[in-house]
């Protein structure tokens, strides 16, 4: 997907986009210096819309609130992207309700589903809803801006096997990748963590392995995702990973608490367990911050 | 004669109701991330309900695509009758870790 492809995919976001992109691409030492392009992106995950239990028992307002903390940024980020569970249960009521808010953003939207989208293997009502436009058959993505290849890859069907991305998308990775220089920067969006971060709770891509094999001739590659609901980082040759905290509700570290539920805090801890983050890519090295909604 | 009628047709009665075995309706609670009764034996005909206890939703999934609850939300119930005998084995979409097995013997065999 190229760039005005890019812009187009997400024009449901509605107005007041503000987007800018420099021809000489981000990476100049002028684009480097210039404040106004210091952040690249924002990451946001699993939102649960619909979840109503304790541990939130108002995830559209913490969602809410991250939009509206997105939208303060004095200068906006190229995309927001949202890395998966944005429903709780993969209605139509609250896609719209997951709409309601997300429409909000100035800044462009990609959102990738995450296995609470699709539930009974249904991937038409989140695609109606947030399917990334120009995306290959099979909902997976990519597109260059700024120097950058960004790669949207789904592990979340076939979850029976903890997280599965079949044949025909490493197939088209491969073919993706081939067109790329081992110099370009590489940022790959997922779900569910690509590597074996906890595989006892399904925190893994069962077939993650072949993905990083490809990904492993690449002098920087940085892997966003979400699913575990708390930031954990793990460097595996050049691929950096780091996955996000929720808008809703943070899980326990792994192996921590009997299953992965979701931790109840009283309520200004849990406002420090959730959030947004925001990437900045320098050289290829990604710069991650963190900001709580607490 | 008209009396030995009605006393052979009330005689008969529950010869009926035995001929037509009742279902039954057997419930797995879904509890701490798991299928309280991982393996249930049943008779075909015979119902399982499913009540999720967790504060989590789950879903009971078949691994061969024969049933499928879709998201079952806190406190959710939901029912599936067995018809046919077989050994049937499911899971949760949400946490593939969680499986449960119903074995389905033929009620008239």
């Amino acid at each position: 997907m190229r760039r005005n492809d890019f812009l187009s995919h997400v024009a449901w976001t509605g107005s007041g986009i503000a987007y800018t992109l420099s021809a000489a691409g981000i990476f100049t030492g002028r684009a480097l210096a210039d404040a106004a392009l210091a952040t690249q992106f924002v990451q946001i995950s699993d939102s649960h819309i619909g979840f109503h239990q304790p541990a939130n028992p108002d995830v559209g307002a913490t969602l809410k609130a991250s939009v509206d903390a997105i939208n303060a940024m004095p200068v906006q980020p190229k995309f927001v992207v949202h890395t998966g569970d944005i429903t709780h249960l993969s209605t139509q009521q609250q896609f719209d309700d997951a709409r309601a808010i997300l429409s909000q953003l100035r800044a462009p939207l990609i959102a990738l589903p995450g296995e609470h989208d699709v539930l009974g293997n249904d991937f038409g009502t989140y695609r109606a809803n947030f399917g990334i436009k120009d995306a290959e058959p099979g909902g997976w993505a990519s597109w260059d801006d700024g120097g950058v290849h960004y790669i949207v890859l789904l592990n979340v069907f076939n979850f029976e096997k903890m997280g599965l991305m079949g044949n025909d998308q490493l197939s088209w990775l491969k073919k993706d990748l081939q067109s790329q220089y081992p110099s370009t920067p590489i940022v790959v969006f997922t779900h569910v963590p690509l590597y074996a971060l906890y595989p006892q709770w399904g925190w893994t891509t069962q077939d993650g392995a072949s993905a990083l094999a490809m990904l492993s001739g690449f002098d920087h590659v940085t892997v966003l995702n979400g699913h575990i609901h708390q930031i954990v980082t793990h460097v595996e040759g050049n691929i950096h990973f780091a996955s996000a905290t929720a808008t809703a509700y943070p899980q326990p570290q792994p192996g921590t608490a009997p299953n992965p539920g979701p931790l109840t805090l009283p309520h200004d801890q849990l406002l420090h367990a959730i959030g947004y983050r925001t990437v900045r890519l320098d050289h290829g090295t990604a710069g991650i911050e963190q900001f709580s909604l607490g | 004669m008209k009396h030995f009628l009605i006393g052979l047709a009330l005689a008969l009665v529950p010869v009926l109701v035995q001929a037509a075995p009742a279902s039954s309706v057997i419930t797995v609670n879904i509890r701490d991330y798991a299928y309280k009764a991982p393996a249930v034996t049943i008779h075909t005909g015979d119902t399982v309900r499913f009540i999720n206890d967790d504060n989590d939703a789950h879903t009971v999934t078949s691994t061969d695509g024969l049933f499928d609850s879709k998201g079952l939300d806190t406190n959710g119930v939901w029912l599936h009758t067995f018809a046919k005998a077989g050994t049937y084995h499911y899971f949760c979409e949400l946490h593939p870790y969680m499986k449960g097995t119903i074995i389905v013997k033929d009620m008239n065999a």
